[in-house]
């Protein structure tokens, strides 16, 4: 990464002295993906695998880690149990559970810590092999033990909304009946998102396809077609993160917490404020406040892409473009390679992998852009990317703003 | 639940029996006379959905049960061409919407509709019920004016 004096637009004098911005870095991150869609070992000997490659990319080992963050477990406390199993005594510990932003939000709690001295060194991770599981007969995500009776069981289960992508269907109704968007113009999001999978060599899905591909494919909950919807497949990755002065000293070049938001809405749809509007204008708003930032200044989104709505409700709640004119803004296609905001590198979780719960491929991925690791879908010069997550059905929603050495 | 089928359109045999929380029981009991009570916060004077003993706005346990006009919008809709699993939804294709009733509040329910593709955005409803086998209903959105 370039040492040149920053651009003024990264350093807003009086705008962003928050104690939070680049107090921390990114050091070290992991993912593990196959194009079978399926991965060896467990769950738990995945967790363990991401730590010790995200702890070795750092150029840390397990005696350096204090802090942990994870969300996953069929037990009953995911960081407790995770801890033992690691053979770890964290002195801070996050299980913090939103769905597919839990990661997000475990790197804004993880910054937080580490400026205020409460961690040094934090290991977030994530694994899940739904795919496997359900080839082995295990039930895939259904294996998950409903417990109680829940607003959801009692009141939307009865009605027969397929979930997840029947919510996000229904948030996609919405956005149509308001704004116009067309299903031509939701599809050409997973069309720009192929693209960059056709270049990442583990992707799941590399074959180049069309709008009409996409209206093409079976209607899953309509207005939402197969190709408007993420993958099933196992996945797992970790990252790491220390403060911005012992990043200094580390094995690659820090990735630094410039910026990181949350707000959660709902749990179920039918009690979402505006289905076409998410907690994305909280969190973005907060994470770019914290920066010192814009949306202009962005250089490369990891945007969750649980659905193809997911990303366009997400460019407009962050400010990519104005509410309601998301359709027309994808249309010209600025998310695909060379576009003027490339979006979902790695090919997304419509094409490169989603396990459940998709946001760690999202820190991941904007961390190799920033340290120009992306090999062949490498965005060129590449200095400040956001990670956006969306967990449950539009609920949870957490933005981190990224950024090179020569933004801190 | 008998035999696994995902046909979709359950019997009232076939149908999952919905499950019943404290808060929701007077939904349920008027269900059974395919009435529809909606929970009230008297302070606030609001209706609320869904049901779960106390007030979402000022979180008070004042709660009253009224009987609502059982008209109302459909905000949003969304086709399953196949049900989730079995024992819930209908024959698909079938419509599932977000429906704001007149009262203010929004209900998740099926629309029981001759053709689910025609089921728009705005378009009226009233609550119908479909039997379950113990005698309760489950809420179900008809069109207030199908098609000729």
């Amino acid at each position: 990464m370039s040492s040149a004096t920053p651009s003024p637009a990264w350093h807003p004098a009086g705008v962003s002295a928050h104690p939070l911005r680049a107090a921390t870095a990114v050091v070290g991150v992991a993912d593990a993906a196959d194009p079978s869609g399926m991965l060896d070992g467990t769950v738990t000997e995945l967790e363990a695998r991401m730590i010790r490659e995200a702890l070795d990319d750092a150029g840390l080992t397990l005696a350096d880690v204090d802090g942990l963050a994870i969300n996953n477990g069929a037990g009953w406390a995911a960081s407790l149990e995770a801890a033992e199993r690691l053979g770890l005594a964290p002195r801070w510990t996050d299980s913090t559970q939103t769905g597919g932003s839990s990661f997000e939000i475990h790197v804004q709690h993880a910054a937080a810590a580490i400026a205020l001295g409460l961690a040094e060194v934090v290991v977030v991770v994530y694994a899940s092999t739904p795919r496997s599981s359900h080839k082995r007969g295990g039930g895939g995500f259904r294996s998950r033990a409903l417990g109680g009776v829940t607003p959801a069981l009692e009141w939307d289960l009865p009605h027969g909304l397929r979930l997840p992508m029947g919510a996000y269907a229904l948030a996609a109704s919405r956005h149509v009946h308001e704004f116009g968007t067309t299903p031509e113009q939701l599809a050409s999001i997973a069309v720009q998102t192929r693209e960059w999978a056709a270049m990442n060599p583990r992707a799941r899905l590399r074959d180049p396809i069309t709008v009409e591909d996409v209206l093409a494919s079976p209607v899953e909950a309509s207005p939402l077609h197969k190709l408007d919807c993420c993958l099933v497949t196992d996945g797992a990755g970790a990252v790491v993160l220390t403060s911005a002065e012992r990043a200094a000293d580390l094995a690659k070049p820090p990735v630094y917490v410039l910026g990181a938001g949350t707000c959660h809405t709902h749990a179920s749809i039918t009690s979402m404020p505006d289905l076409t509007t998410t907690g994305g204008v909280v969190s973005g708003r907060e994470a770019f406040r914290i920066a010192g930032l814009g949306p202009g200044d962005v250089d490369v989104v990891e945007l969750y892409d649980s659905f193809t709505i997911t990303v366009l409700l997400a460019l407009e709640d962050l400010g990519f473009c104005a509410k309601g004119e998301g359709g027309a803004f994808v249309a010209d296609g600025p998310l695909r390679p060379g576009g003027a905001l490339p979006a979902n590198t790695n090919g997304g979780g419509l094409a490169y992998t989603h396990p459940g719960q998709y946001g760690i491929f999202l820190l991941v991925e904007a961390a190799r852009q920033l340290r120009g690791e992306a090999g062949d879908r490498q965005v060129p010069g590449a200095e400040v990317a956001v990670a956006h997550g969306s967990g449950g059905v539009l609920s949870a929603m957490s933005t981190v703003v990224l950024g090179s050495e020569a933004t801190r | 639940m008998s035999e696994r089928t995902d046909r979709g359109d359950p019997t009232t045999a076939d149908r999952m029996l919905p499950p019943e929380s404290p808060a929701g029981a007077p939904f349920w009991a008027a269900s059974r006379e395919r009435r529809l009570l909606l929970p009230w916060c008297v302070p606030c004077g609001a209706a609320h959905w869904y049901p779960r003993g106390f007030c979402p706005v000022c979180l008070g346990d004042e709660i009253e049960w009224r009987p609502a006009s059982g008209g109302g919008r459909v905000h949003a809709v969304s086709v399953q061409p196949k049900v989730p699993f079995p024992g819930v939804g209908g024959e698909p294709p079938y419509a599932v919407a977000l429906v704001d009733l007149d009262e203010g509040v929004r209900m998740m329910l099926r629309v029981v509709a001759d053709d689910a593709w025609s089921v728009a955005v705005d378009d009226a409803v009233s609550i119908g019920w479909e039997p379950l086998s113990d005698g309760r209903h489950l809420p179900v959105a008809l069109p207030s004016d199908p098609p000729a």
